[in-house]
């Protein structure tokens, strides 16, 4: 068996010739990269807008200032370009795969299969996403008048991980369900909506139904721990303890996930031939 | 022409019974379809956060719910997804074979669309119930006029989304990353139609923009007309204005749909 070093180094290596062929295959479409790249700028331009309105009448609401409501919209933007450029497009493709059978190809290759699914495609112009959440962010701090200690940004970049593997999790979740029921397109919209709710505090759902939909967004679908939680580490008021049970709980998350996809995988029984 | 449109009526029913018994065939789909319209809830509950210190304008809380409930029942009502479907037959072919049929591709995908309406209207009807429970008092001001110009804008709606959706789908014609533009309108229609935001209480610089833009006519305009915020005398004369905007909008989609299929050059088998 290899060590664990060696394992960690080839899948290092497999991971960058994965990113390069996507790199490529997009540079192949240069006008495609500068369209969809303007269009992801304008689409977040005008996500900024329904914010705008609402800070617009009130200078504060739910306990969020506009430069505060502001970062939560940064991670927002941020972990769209994530879900966008790196998640969804590989998965969306195992759909495909499990549909038409051609899965089997990835399988028979010699490295984990969740891996090569997950590292298929990458989406690069998505990086103007990214830029436009780092402009929010400064924007939004030179609003605060103050900007993050260097532990407030080292707990913050936690918890982007944390975000990322959550992300990812729910999408290995939802790719999963194409084992049993092979559609799952519309699930993966019925995710993007859900996901929308992520672009405002999620204090601003308190008043509704007691806050059980609070709770729903933070432990069933837990939209909050990746963008409003990532913020208020930023922001220094994230106390330690619901910081660490909210590490533990991610984890957790990714765990089951993967668990449900070794389960889905082993009822995979190709479509062709 | 007219045998054109004597035989598209003659295959109608047919075309609707078939697209019925596709929406009941896949409707756990359906169902996941009509969930991912929730956007109007969340920016309910928003609002609600908003007013709770007082209204906005003409807007309390119990407008406030009225309206986003009322966006609901248009939306799903109204609601059209057919540039996605469009783009994705022309690129993969499948549209060559609904260009072989004597009948206009246009009709069927009227007919698909229509067919899915009732599916949509019994989905909404739950909110319909909600919405009568919860603003029973403001609707369409209890004014049977009113009642008859919403009828009639909401067909309106109907017909004008169909339409943009026939011009976007037929842009898959003409762009290679005709998605992208799918994006974008969504995020100007988000705004601008008052989705997002009642029209009213959004700031002039957008607000003067989206009074005349045609977005508002898919959907502020017959929930505005329901919820009672427009005078019998305004909503006439808007419905004028939509009709206008059905009539030029849909002349246009049917032109760049017809020089679309002349470069047309189906990929595939």
């Amino acid at each position: 068996m290899r060590s664990p070093v060696g394992l960690v180094a080839r899948y290092a290596g497999l991971f960058g010739i994965q990113l390069r062929m996507s790199s490529l295959a997009a540079m192949q479409y240069r006008v495609d990269f500068v369209t969809r790249g303007l269009i992801a700028f304008l689409w977040s331009a005008l996500t900024l807008i329904p914010l705008l309105v609402v800070f617009g009448v009130r200078q504060k609401f739910a306990g969020w200032s506009f430069g505060e409501a502001l970062i939560v919209t940064g991670w927002f933007t941020l972990l769209r370009a994530v879900l966008e450029g790196a998640v969804s497009p590989s998965l969306t493709a195992v759909v495909e795969h499990v549909r038409k059978g051609t899965l089997d190809f990835v399988l028979l290759k010699p490295a984990d299969a969740q891996f090569l699914v997950s590292t298929a495609k990458f989406e690069p112009w998505r990086v103007v996403d990214a830029v436009g959440a780092l402009a929010i962010f400064g924007y939004a701090f030179a609003k605060l008048g103050r900007w993050p200690s260097f532990a407030q940004v080292l707990a913050s970049l936690l918890f982007l991980g944390l975000a990322i593997l959550i992300l990812y999790s729910i999408w290995i979740l939802v790719v999963s369900a194409a084992f049993w029921v092979v559609k799952v397109d519309n699930l993966s919209y019925l995710f993007g909506s859900l996901f929308d709710v992520g672009r405002w505090p999620i204090d601003v759902l308190r008043g509704v139904w007691r806050g059980t939909l609070i709770l729903m967004f933070t432990v069933v679908f837990p939209v909050a721990l990746m963008t409003t939680y990532p913020a208020l580490a930023l922001l220094g008021r994230l106390d330690l303890r619901t910081a660490m049970l909210a590490l533990g709980g991610g984890i957790v998350f990714a765990i089951i996930a993967r668990r449900v996809w070794r389960r889905a995988l082993a009822m995979y029984t190709s479509a062709s031939s | 022409m007219a045998t054109d449109l004597a035989r598209a009526v003659k295959a109608f029913p047919t075309l609707m019974r078939v697209g019925v018994a596709e929406v009941v065939a896949y409707r756990a789909e359906f169902l996941v379809w009509i969930l991912t319209t929730n956007m109007p809830l969340v920016m309910l509950a928003l609002w609600h956060a908003v007013a709770a210190e007082g209204p906005v304008g003409r807007f309390d809380q119990a407008q406030f719910t009225a309206y986003f409930v009322g966006v609901l029942v248009v939306r799903l009502a109204t609601g059209n997804w057919m540039a996605w479907q469009m783009s994705m037959e022309i690129r993969d072919g499948t549209l060559s074979a609904k260009l072989l049929r004597p009948i206009h591709p246009i009709y069927s995908y009227a007919a698909d669309h229509l067919s899915a309406v009732p599916m949509r209207i019994a989905a909404a009807s739950p909110i319909v119930v909600g919405l009568i429970a919860t603003s029973w008092a403001r609707l369409l001001r209890h004014d049977p006029r009113l009642g008859l110009i919403f009828a009639a804008s909401l067909a309106g709606a109907w017909l004008l989304m169909f339409f943009s959706m026939v011009l976007l789908g037929a842009l898959a014609f003409y762009v290679d990353s005709a998605m992208g533009v799918f994006e974008l309108w969504m995020g100007v229609y988000g705004i601008f139609s008052g989705y997002l935001i009642p029209l009213e209480v959004l700031p002039g610089w957008v607000a003067k923009p989206a009074s005349v833009l045609p977005f508002r006519f898919l959907l502020a305009y017959p929930v505005e007309t329901l919820v009672g915020l427009l005078s019998p005398g305004q909503a006439l004369r808007q419905l004028g204005v939509q009709w206008l905007y059905v009539a030029v909008i849909g002349v246009l989609a049917l032109r760049v749909w017809r020089a679309g299929v002349r470069r047309y050059a189906a990929f595939g088998g």
